[in-house]
């Protein structure tokens, strides 16, 4: 299970660094000829650039079906300091090409169809410039995350760890002038880093935890001791092990710093597609993953995780429910997928979790890409709309699923490949959703209950969410002109939402029951305890479950379409304040902004005024004046002064004490 | 006589100065730049022939004077603690002389003067071993700082210039009354001897140690003595909020290395952990007001009281990994809040404003300004990959297996500071770069200029240098620091 630096290295492991450096090789052939290459050849560029990534990917992953131990390429030194010894180090295993494979590919197809997508994109926004600058972000991007997966000690890994959250912010804030008042985008990007940062803490912490009991950061040498630890001081593994999942819920947002993920779908649609649901926010996944040896250590840290991942599941899915945007009803879906992993991972069933992190990378992106081709098609509806009739529609919002409707006839491909994905992530058969999803859910039936019908309920309303979204967005009658003029996207932006069709369709054969593929290929890197069983009762029952959410959300949303735009929606009145909370995200933003975000600005103006410039400024400019008193006191004490200035000291010490007091 | 040649070598262009005529603003601008060039070259020569190993490189020894019997010599010397922070000096000071070009019309001979005299001040700082040559350099060095934020400052300059001045020397005079009972009991002000002859001083130790270390803690400046710092930076010029963040403010942090740590080493262990607080506090407290700020200068300045936090609590966790992560920091802050302060400079010298709220969307309008300013503000921010984050990093390291601080809390809080540096960094970035232009005098903002660019790319190279391949810098550091921490540790050990 743990690795050794063979001596005789497949010479095709030695490549490992070229995931990294093929990204950066476009970040830099852009940056310095982008501007005269235009648009294709930017695009091709940074196309090429993560194509090349995932071609090297596909070689090690070759060469480790020969060499199912893997390998550590060392690269560069890096820190050294006493006993800190820190190395740029690259590790190829089962688990990491896996994640390089998903990255890659992933996010190849991304790029093609981002290509396609910016080009209509910058030239809505008004800035045809900012192409460049999207594919330098992107393929940085790729850069970073080849870095988190790749990494064979957990510094390396934090440095890809906080890189791809340098690039969720610049890609956030992308259109950094847009939003709500102009800064809606720059704080939607400010509150993603800040969330991370708050989670980069907790892994920080646990760095330093693990440096100073296990004396190294490798992996394999600090894996190696767990099980030493586990007897003589499990206190620590479970500190570590908490810690660490701090640092997981920030990324790969879970209760309590989610709240990032749902305002970063300001960036463009390629990046939430890419970033905040294929691969970034699944980093924490991975990385629980990579450390199950410390996690399974740590039993009473593993409830913590299965409970943060299946509350996360079923919070999130609530309030996908009563969004209206038709991206942020993926944003939360996302949020309760990744609850579904992190469930998993704290159940001890990482293959499943994996499963479901590689499966929902492929029907999320669809659904993010569609959901793009979506926007697309009515932001071209609007413009037609604008030239042709010139008519008041200008503040249809173009991601409001009430100013759909209609759309399968307008966007047929769109429309069929987003039913794809809708069907594979509500978990129907034969579709990579109902495998990977089936999975987690005969994990938790055979562990805890409680979480069993926790997470049951999520995968229902997965299902009703996602059936309300299609029959919103497809079906009925188009409510605005933009919808009425929508058009199919481009063959640039259609292609890739088919080949990621297909991957949604047939994922589910990656670890087919029985089969099990996946599983037998981490088991080289993992350790898996007992093979997954197929679980009929469980599968039949979760698939009935979808089905009947489906045909619920049919009888509330399809059978009587809503009526036009402004019309309210039929669970608003049948659930009424509940419907009103899931609406509002049951006001934990609010909630954060009182308790935490007003306070520290107080906080700091009280620092920076009455206390800094007020009272320690105030002693020292105290000082200089009561040395000047005395000593025109001492001069002036014939002329009887004296008392006027010592009057002035106190007068002076009263009033800082009084400005102190009633300042506050 | 390599570390003469390069401490001195700048009064060379002071001379050439005095010789020019007043109109000559432009042959001025260029004798100050080349001999500062020259002066970084000289001290690059001393790196190539540095030994890292060794506890003193090309030592100088000449008998001076004599105070009350005791011989005062002119003792100059570099190790492992001192080569950065001279390579630091030189390597800033061409920088900010050539940011001055156009920011600097009036008296340019008398700055440059101001200037090349203050980097001789500098390096006397980081090369003296003799207590007594030390006090002077460190003394020489208020002189052309006080002249160049009193005479080239802004409205309030009269004000920070005293108060700055005024700071030090309350500081100082504790210090010199310090050396004075060190080198009378001791029979020499030589360091290496001091520390040879510890045990005759040894019982007042705690007092020395406090002596020396408010002197050292008003420049650093750690909390409660900073508040001399944003008036100080806010007034200077930036070539001297430069200088004074870059390096000026190193020479306590280096104090605290040089002297107090080997001359005082059971009070240094036993003052740590409240070391530690005040750095803790530094850290949270400079990052609070720094966030409260208005003004984009004061917002650096309050930074630095963060940043130096940082550095307080590697010095004092007394393992190698916290010291040489603090010199290494000190090194990294030079680097990264130098470039603030230029930037800011920069956007200054155009919009004569420095309110944050005066600006917005200059990412739009000054791409490239905007470009380096994010490397710049991710590198104050300790982002991987740049040089804030090893040197933060090492520094946590430290502090969390510290053995004199007994415990990871004192780490475990100060690494709240990476999240507090996020909120106001990520705050002025925004204020400044994002979000529509609403100011119509910010629409026809010009770019950088080619000799801007120029000015700051030096600083942004070694931003990634030291972020991603640190191993030269601390290959300086180590084996000084390795010293130190023996010395420490067993003194420590002896006088319990």
């Amino acid at each position: 299970m743990f690795l050794h630096e063979t001596t005789s290295m497949d010479p095709r492991f030695l490549l490992v660094p070229l995931v990294v450096f093929l990204p950066v090789v476009g970040i830099l052939l852009n940056w310095l000829f982008g501007k005269r290459l235009g648009e294709k050849g930017i695009g091709a560029i940074a196309s090429l650039a993560a194509g090349g990534s995932f071609v090297i990917s596909v070689i090690l992953m070759l060469a480790l079906r020969e060499h199912t131990e893997g390998a550590v390429v060392p690269f560069m030194q890096w820190i050294s300091v006493g006993s800190l010894d820190l190395n740029w180090t690259f590790r190829v295993d089962t688990l990491a090409v896996v994640m390089m494979l998903v990255v890659s590919g992933v996010g190849t197809l991304i790029h093609v169809y981002a290509v396609g997508y910016m080009h209509e994109d910058v030239h809505h926004q008004g800035d045809p410039a900012r192409f460049r600058r999207f594919f330098i972000f992107l393929n940085l991007f790729i850069a970073a995350m080849m870095i988190l997966v790749s990494a064979d000690n957990f510094l390396m890994l934090f440095v890809g760890w906080e890189g791809v959250g340098l690039c969720s912010y610049l890609l956030i804030g992308f259109w950094f002038e847009k939003g709500e008042d102009g800064l809606g985008n720059a704080r939607a990007a400010k509150k993603a880093f800040v969330a991370n940062r708050i989670g980069d803490f907790g892994l920080l912490i646990a760095i330093f935890l693990i440096f100073w009991n296990f004396g190294s950061l490798d992996f394999e040498t600090v894996f190696h001791q767990v099980p030493f630890f586990a007897s003589s001081q499990p206190g620590v593994l479970v500190a570590i092990a908490l810690f660490m999942l701090l640092g997981v819920t920030g990324k790969s947002a879970q209760i309590p710093l989610y709240v990032w993920l749902p305002d970063a779908m300001a960036g463009p649609t390629p990046v939430s597609a890419l970033i905040h649901a294929a691969t970034m926010v699944t980093a924490g996944v991975y990385l629980m993953t990579r450390s199950q040896v410390i996690f399974s250590a740590a039993p009473q840290a593993q409830q913590v995780v299965m409970w943060i991942g299946a509350i996360t599941a079923i919070f999130a899915a609530l309030i996908a429910v009563g969004q209206f945007d038709i991206k942020k009803v993926l944003a939360y879906s996302t949020i309760s997928q990744l609850g579904f992993m992190v469930a998993a991972v704290g159940m001890g069933a990482e293959v499943a979790a994996m499963f479901h992190l590689v499966t929902h990378a492929f029907f999320k992106a669809l659904l993010f890409l569609s959901a793009g081709s979506v926007i697309l098609g009515m932001e071209k509806g609007l413009e037609t709309n604008h030239h042709g009739h010139g008519e008041g529609g200008e503040h249809t919002d173009p991601q409001d699923m009430r100013n759909m409707g209609g759309l399968r006839k307008k966007m047929p491909i769109t429309f069929w490949v987003y039913l794809a994905g809708t069907l594979a992530l509500a978990g129907i058969a034969p579709l990579a959703g109902f495998f990977s999803k089936d999975e987690i859910l005969a994990a938790a039936n055979e562990t805890n209950k409680f979480v069993f019908v926790i997470l049951i309920s999520a995968a229902f309303l997965t299902a009703f969410y996602m059936g309300r979204q299609v029959w919103m967005v497809f079906f009925g009658k188009t409510r605005s002109s933009a919808a009425e003029h929508a058009k199919e996207s481009a063959p640039l932006v259609t292609v890739p939402l088919i080949i990621l069709a297909i991957l949604s369709i047939l994922g589910g054969g990656l670890n087919f029951p029985g089969v099990l593929t996946l599983e037998h290929w981490l088991e080289h890197t993992i350790n898996i305890p007992h093979e997954s069983a197929f679980n009929l009762i469980v599968a039949a029952g979760s698939l009935a479950i979808a089905l009947v959410a489906i045909l619920l959300s049919w009888m509330v949303y399809g059978r009587t379409p809503l009526a036009d735009s402004k019309s309210i929606d039929p669970l608003a009145k049948s659930l009424g304040g509940l419907f009103r909370a899931m609406n509002k995200k049951f006001m934990v933003d609010e909630l954060y902004q009182a308790v935490i975000l007003k306070p520290y600005t107080r906080i700091s103006d009280f620092f920076a005024n009455p206390v800094d410039q007020g009272f320690i400024d105030g002693i020292v400019n105290g000082m200089g004046s009561l040395a000047n008193s005395l000593a025109n006191g001492l001069r002036k004490l014939q002329n009887g002064y004296a008392r006027t200035y010592a009057l002035s000291v106190v007068v002076g010490i009263v009033a800082i004490l009084a400005y102190l007091l009633f300042r506050v | 006589m390599e570390l003469v040649l390069m401490t001195f070598f700048p009064l060379v262009g002071v001379l050439a100065l005095v010789l020019l005529a007043p109109h000559q603003k432009n042959v001025m601008r260029w004798v100050a730049l080349i001999t500062s060039l020259i002066t970084f070259g000289l001290s690059l020569w001393v790196l190539s022939q540095f030994d890292p190993t060794k506890s003193t490189n090309m030592a100088v020894q000449l008998p001076w004077f004599r105070l009350a019997g005791v011989p005062i010599e002119f003792y100059l010397g570099v190790d492992g603690l001192s080569i950065l922070m001279v390579l630091l000096t030189t390597f800033l000071t061409p920088i900010s002389i050539l940011s001055t070009w156009k920011a600097v019309e009036e008296q340019v001979k008398g700055f440059m003067i101001f200037f090349l005299l203050l980097e001789v001040g500098m390096l006397g700082v980081f090369l003296a071993l003799d207590l007594v040559l030390f006090y002077i350099f460190w003394e020489f060095t208020l002189i052309p700082m006080y002249f160049l934020i009193g005479i080239w400052g802004g409205k309030r300059r009269i004000y920070a210039a005293v108060k700055f001045f005024l700071f030090t020397m309350a500081g100082s005079i504790l210090m010199l009354l310090a050396i004075l009972y060190l080198g009378l009991q001791a029979g020499t002000f030589s360091q290496p001897q001091l520390i040879a002859n510890r045990a005759i001083y040894a019982g007042a130790e705690m007092l020395l140690f406090l002596a020396f270390g408010i002197a050292f803690a008003i420049k650093v400046p750690i909390f409660p003595l900073h508040t001399w710092l944003p008036d100080a930076h806010v007034e200077a010029p930036t070539a001297g909020s430069m200088i004074l963040a870059g390096v000026l403010l190193k020479m306590g942090a280096y104090g605290f290395l040089r002297f107090n740590l080997p001359l005082f080493p059971q009070a240094s262990v036993q003052a740590a952990p409240v070391m530690a607080i005040l750095a803790i506090i530094g850290i949270i407290y400079g990052g609070a007001v720094a966030f409260a700020q208005k003004d984009v200068k004061k917002l650096v300045a309050y930074s630095s009281v963060a940043h130096l936090g940082f550095v307080v609590l590697g010095i004092f966790a007394l393992n190698v990994e916290g010291v040489s992560g603090a010199v290494l920091q000190m090194v990294n802050h030079g680097i990264s809040t130098g470039a603030l302060f230029l930037l800011v400079g920069m956007i200054y010298e155009r919009r004569h404003t420095r309110e944050l709220d005066a600006f917005g969307g200059l990412w739009k309008i000054m791409p490239i300004y905007a470009g380096i300013s994010m490397v710049v503000t991710l590198s104050s921010m300790g982002l991987p990959a740049l040089n804030g984050f090893v040197g933060e990093f090492t520094i946590l390291v430290g502090a969390f297996g510290s053995k004199v601080y007994g415990s990871p809390w004192f780490a475990g809080v100060a690494t709240t500071g990476v999240i507090i540096a996020a909120v106001y960094l990520l705050k002025m970035y925004e204020k400044i770069f994002l979000g529509p232009v609403t100011h119509s005098e910010n629409k026809s903002l010009k770019d950088l200029s080619v000799r801007e660019i120029i000015t700051l790319a030096p600083l942004v190279v070694v931003i990634f240098w030291i972020g991603i391949f640190p191993k030269p810098f601390f290959d300086l550091i180590n084996p000084a620091v390795e010293q130190l921490v023996q010395l420490v540790q067993s003194a420590a050990m002896v006088l319990h």
